[in-house]
């Protein structure tokens, strides 16, 4: 087979799985009205499969520094950081992340996906060992690949897998690498952090946390899942993103062990491409303020997440084991899946298709992700919604 | 370790792959684990969780790269457990 007919066979199996025509994978938005609705097509949807968590695609805030820093800064900086691209934006807003979590060091990169590319490939290399959730996001994956070291998976959220794998890895214990994610993006259930760095701490391994889907959303300021469970101080690296709820995009991590600095000369991910754009940073500026100021947009957000968690479960939807702002209604067949997608966008919401095997356990996902915006009329709707459609998943199998 | 151990090795994997596989071809060492098994990738990673448990080694997924097909497969895996 050359090159184009690899191409054509994996395009012939995503088709078995999901016909032509069948928009469900990057579905085309014609207009964005508001944090909770969109046109798709000439239907006017609730948005309920992006990663806004705080709802603050519109902040006034935001919106008025970017278009300041436009104004003064123009539209890119056409550099690296390494360069010409570290503006006093740039600067300042790792100051403010290193203030955020108290912690000596940050970084930021231009997007979350190399954050975790440039501080996994930067921490580690061929001959250390990476000990990653099986359930990773892939950048998470691709930053193990990138790095060249040995790349060990233990069973999703399973600690007593995790010590039987550190136990195998006798003195390699010194050069690994333990990572873990506050909110995992698939059935939004949360790492046990409590006992990854009792583990951590018993084999001396450094522990890196992805804090994407926590960041805003847990914790009294935001910090994430390192501020619920009081572990701020055990966690060596965390990582995160700009572009879920703090609406923009880009991408940090930060630290308090002093050797975070050496990454901006070792890191290819931060190095070998352009800083975020003086409008991104802006706004991300604005609404780092506004997510730790955010506790009433957190507690709207759980609010709402508790009611449309409650309600599917009642409906008889079987969900990821927390509730959270990703509720995800696991079903057996990629058909019911997206069977039960079409059927709410045709019910005017919109939400994620998941399947295999991007779904967890061969099974497929129709995931909804809940925002602090969302009024309790809206998620009421969602939920009957999806209760009307549950008997879809008889007729498909 | 010994021929005897190779071949358990060899027998366990042709086991659990036409376990996963949906395919009705006979498995040979030199059947493609992926083109010819239809196995997917995530498939692949949870076989190796299960292989490094029976056999209580590490196997690191990056060591996958090189291998395309059983036969090659059982070569790492004794490899890695010789090496133990
Ligand atoms: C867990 C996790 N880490 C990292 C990323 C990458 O973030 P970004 O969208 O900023 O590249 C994502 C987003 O998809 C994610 O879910």
């Amino acid at each position: 087979m050359n090159l184009l007919e690899k191409l054509d066979a994996s395009a012939a199996a995503r088709k078995a799985l999901l016909p032509d025509g069948v928009g469900a994978f990057g579905i085309p938005i014609e207009e964005v009205y508001s944090a909770t609705e969109a046109r798709i097509g000439d239907r006017r949807v609730l948005l309920l499969g992006t990663n806004n968590y705080l709802g603050l695609t519109f902040a006034p805030e935001c919106i008025r520094a970017a278009h300041e820093a436009i104004d003064k800064e123009g539209t890119g900086t056409t550099g690296s950081r390494m360069a010409n691209g570290s503006y006093f934006g740039h600067r300042s807003l790792e100051r403010e992340f290193a203030d955020f979590y108290q912690c000596d060091s940050a970084i930021v990169f231009t997007t979350g996906y190399q954050a975790n590319l440039g501080t996994i490939s930067g921490l580690v290399g061929p001959g250390d060992t990476v000990l990653i959730d099986g359930d990773s996001h892939a950048s998470i994956y691709d930053g193990c690949v990138l790095s060249g070291a040995d790349i060990i998976r233990f069973k999703h959220n399973d600690m007593v897998d995790m010590e039987k794998r550190l136990r195998r890895l006798g003195n390699r214990v010194e050069t690994t690498l333990i990572i873990a994610e506050g909110i995992y993006s698939m059935l939004g259930d949360q790492a046990p952090l409590t006992d990854i760095v009792k583990l951590k701490k018993a084999y001396g391994c450094i522990l890196l946390l992805d804090e994407a889907h926590s960041l805003g959303v847990l914790g009294e300021t935001g910090q994430g899942l390192v501020e619920t469970t009081g572990l701020l101080k055990e966690v060596d690296f965390i990582t995160g993103t700009f572009s879920k709820s703090l609406c923009s995009i880009g991408g940090f991590c930060v630290s308090n062990h002093p050797q975070l600095e050496q990454l901006r000369y070792v890191s290819h991910p931060y190095i070998f491409t352009a800083s975020p754009s003086p409008a991104t940073i802006a706004s991300t500026r604005a609404a780092l303020e506004l997510l730790r100021k955010g506790s009433h947009l957190r507690k709207q957000l759980w609010q709402n997440c508790t009611q449309l968690y409650t309600r599917l479960k009642e409906g008889g939807y079987l969900l990821g084991p927390h509730p959270g702002p990703v509720i995800a209604a696991i079903v057996d067949t990629p058909r019911q899946a997206l069977l039960l997608w079409q059927n709410l966008l045709e019910h005017n919401i919109y939400v994620n298709l998941i399947l295999p095997p991007a779904a967890p356990e061969g099974k497929s996902l129709v995931r909804c992700s809940v925002n602090a915006a969302h009024t309790p009329e809206q998620i009421k709707y969602v939920g009957d919604t999806f209760c009307k459609l549950h008997s879809l998943l008889c007729t498909a199998s | 370790m010994s021929e005897s151990n190779y071949d358990e090795i060899m027998k366990l994997l042709c086991d659990r792959l036409s376990g996963l596989s949906n395919s009705s071809i006979q498995i040979t060492p030199e059947t493609n684990i992926i083109s010819q098994l239809s196995i997917d990738s995530i498939k692949l990673l949870n076989l190796i969780m299960e292989i490094e448990d029976t056999f209580d080694v590490s196997i690191p997924i990056n060591a996958l790269t090189d291998v395309q097909t059983v036969r090659e497969l059982a070569d790492l895996v004794y490899k890695i457990k010789s090496a133990s």
